[in-house]
């Protein structure tokens, strides 16, 4: 790193080679995906593969969005379909009809965005106080954080179901996104970070007269601001990826998630290559791009995680 | 007197005004946290003494232990567990390994490469389980997938195998597709990891004349143990979990060869409509990890 000239061994070099042929492979279902979605009917069914495509087409997306149509949006009276005859809620406002898969990309965004929000607010306050306050409880309550996080999330995905159920949210989007900011790795992240800020400031706001909420705004959120993107980047992902979460609360057509959409296309037309990736690009593509713009704070999210307190 | 017991008096005050305010701060959290995490695991212990089975009477009778009898006369949950535990043992170390040589070689490369590097290797765990299993699904066709094309193109095979649907090879393409999944992540840690060694310790034990497997084994290794204590951990979790990929490509076929303990949890709860079963096997499963992750500490720290 610091040394001038390096010189550079026979190991070095083959590793490198080595490493390289395996970035492609790894980048390569990637690839396959967005070009598979662009080839024609032919080029997907050779049995020669076309590693490029000779010929770009639109048709896969054309009939991704003529196969079912979905209004954009449907607002609907909370826990209204408690009091309907065939248990659907009322409805506010529907938007436009659109392709169903715009729809479930509309849905998705919305309970990323929906479970990111409130994930970034309800951790960073917990997290704030369980790094920098002394109270009773305190260490129970972080062992049984801690303890939540190494179980595994989808044993509690079936009763979750029966108390959804109960909270007439289920196939709603909610019960994707309630579940998404109760799991309490984000306290545990926002911890970590809040451990950096020194006490003297916290101390120095308090003889300053500043009330609890005014310290946790202007002093605490700046300065774990940080943390916060990290947390944001995390949810974004995992909930955008959470899918057995999504496959067992969503189940009609217009709540569907853009990934279960895709699953449930490719168990209806389990050969229409072309289709499939067509609905994959759309899937993993927006995910990917806000990965690329975020990755810094990702990364950094990442490590900050695994570094146990 | 007096005095000392107005102090305490007074700390007292503090104390209570402080847990107040600080209940307060931690409510929100706490409403999400119990109501959808502690609640359902409770409930998840609570039902798989039942039998609870949809469209029966509304009711579930209490049977005790029976669930977890029946779990081990099930050849499908031994055959299930014993796939899971397959790919554990296959996984775990071999995604440690790789992931441990891919940040060696990256982790003191110039800032824009090893970023890029960093992010390829993560690419498989952005995409999401759906699009990676849809494509590779068709990568794995028996007619036009390429593994076919090019394994006969090279002449490794002399004819088309049905990759998902043999039982010799679906579960050792479950492993592969997971592992390509599973490597983003311990790649992130293991880079900070080297890259925040002591560069002095490195020194020194290089001016003492050290080669580089001393100086990795008895210097970095140490170091970075905690690390790989976090990476055993998590990487075990989710192997245990693996379940999108068999749901999309095998559904536990060909003949339960590639069952695993969760996509048969979803299975009996979804499909069967044994709940009270489907939590039973949930409740062993979360045994079986936390007994794993415990080992794996224990082991880490006595070295």
């Amino acid at each position: 790193m610091d040394s001038g000239i390096k010189r550079i061994s026979p190991y070095k070099v083959f590793s490198m080679i080595l490493l390289v042929i395996l970035a492609l492979l790894f980048a390569f279902p990637l690839y396959w995906i967005v070009t598979g979605a662009f080839k024609t009917r032919a080029a997907i069914n050779a049995t020669t593969p076309d590693w490029f495509p000779q010929e770009w087409v639109l048709d896969n997306f054309k009939t991704l969005f003529s196969r079912q149509m979905a209004p954009l949006w449907e607002l609907g009276v909370p826990f209204s379909s408690h009091f309907t005859k065939d248990g659907n809620p009322i409805i506010f406002t529907a938007g436009p009809v659109v392709p169903a898969a715009i729809r479930w990309l509309v849905n998705t965004v919305f309970m990323t965005v929906m479970a990111m929000i409130l994930t970034c607010i309800t951790a960073s306050m917990a997290g704030y106080v369980l790094a920098k306050k002394r109270f009773r409880g305190k260490t129970l309550l972080f062992s049984l954080i801690v303890c939540a996080m190494a179980l595994p999330k989808q044993v509690i995905l079936i009763p979750l179901i029966r108390e959804m159920s109960a909270l007439s949210l289920y196939n709603t989007l909610w019960a994707i996104i309630f579940p998404t900011v109760g799991w309490p790795f984000g306290v545990f992240l926002m911890k970590q970070f809040s451990e950096g800020i020194p006490g003297e400031m916290l101390e120095a706001a308090r003889i300053d007269g500043a009330s609890e909420l005014k310290t946790f705004t202007k002093i605490v959120v700046p300065m774990v601001k940080p943390g916060i993107g990290a947390l944001a980047i995390f949810t974004f992902i995992n909930c955008w990826n959470d899918y057995f979460l999504q496959l067992i609360m969503l189940s009609s057509t217009n709540k569907l998630s853009i990934a279960l959409g895709i699953a449930k296309l490719q168990a209806e037309n389990s050969i229409d290559y072309g289709l499939i990736m067509a609905g994959g690009t759309l899937a993993a593509v927006p995910i990917i791009v806000v990965f690329l713009v975020f990755q810094k704070y990702f990364t950094q999210g990442i490590t900050m995680g695994a570094v146990k307190g | 007197m007096a005095k000392s017991a107005n102090v305490t008096d007074r700390s007292r005050a503090l104390v209570i005004r402080e847990t107040r305010s600080a209940y307060l701060f931690l409510l929100p959290s706490l409403i999400f946290f119990v109501g959808f995490v502690i609640i359902p695991m409770v409930l998840c212990v609570y039902t798989s003494f039942f039998d609870s089975t949809m469209g029966k009477d509304a009711k579930d009778v209490f049977i005790g232990f029976s669930n977890y009898a029946e779990l081990w006369r099930d050849p499908i949950f031994i055959r299930s567990l014993k796939n899971t535990i397959i790919i554990v043992v296959v996984s775990v170390p071999t995604v440690c390994v790789f992931s441990l040589w891919v940040a060696s070689v990256v982790y003191n490369l110039k800032g824009p490469v090893l970023s890029t590097f960093r992010c390829i290797f993560y690419l498989p765990v952005v995409t999401g389980s759906v699009a990676v299993a849809v494509v590779w699904k068709w990568m794995f066709n028996n007619y036009y997938g390429i593994f076919n094309y090019v394994g006969k193109s090279i002449g490794i095979l002399d004819k088309n195998i049905n990759w998902l649907g043999d039982e010799r090879f679906a579960l050792g393409c479950i492993i592969l597709i997971l592992f390509t999944t599973s490597v983003g992540q311990p790649i992130v840690l293991y880079i900070s990891a080297l890259g925040n060694v002591d560069t002095t310790l490195v020194e020194a034990a290089e001016v003492d004349g050290a080669n580089k497997m001393q100086l990795f084994w008895k210097i970095k290794w140490p170091l970075i143990m905690p690390t790989t204590l976090y990476i055993l951990v998590i990487t075990t979790i989710n192997s245990f979990q693996c379940f999108a990929l068999i749901q999309l490509l095998t559904s536990g076929g060909p003949n339960h060869s590639t069952d695993t303990v969760m996509y048969y949890i979803y299975y009996s709860a979804f499909k069967l409509y044994r709940y009270g079963y489907a939590n039973s096997m949930g409740v062993i499963l979360a045994i079986f990890i936390a007994v794993l992750s415990a080992v794996q500490f224990k082991l880490a720290k006595e070295k």
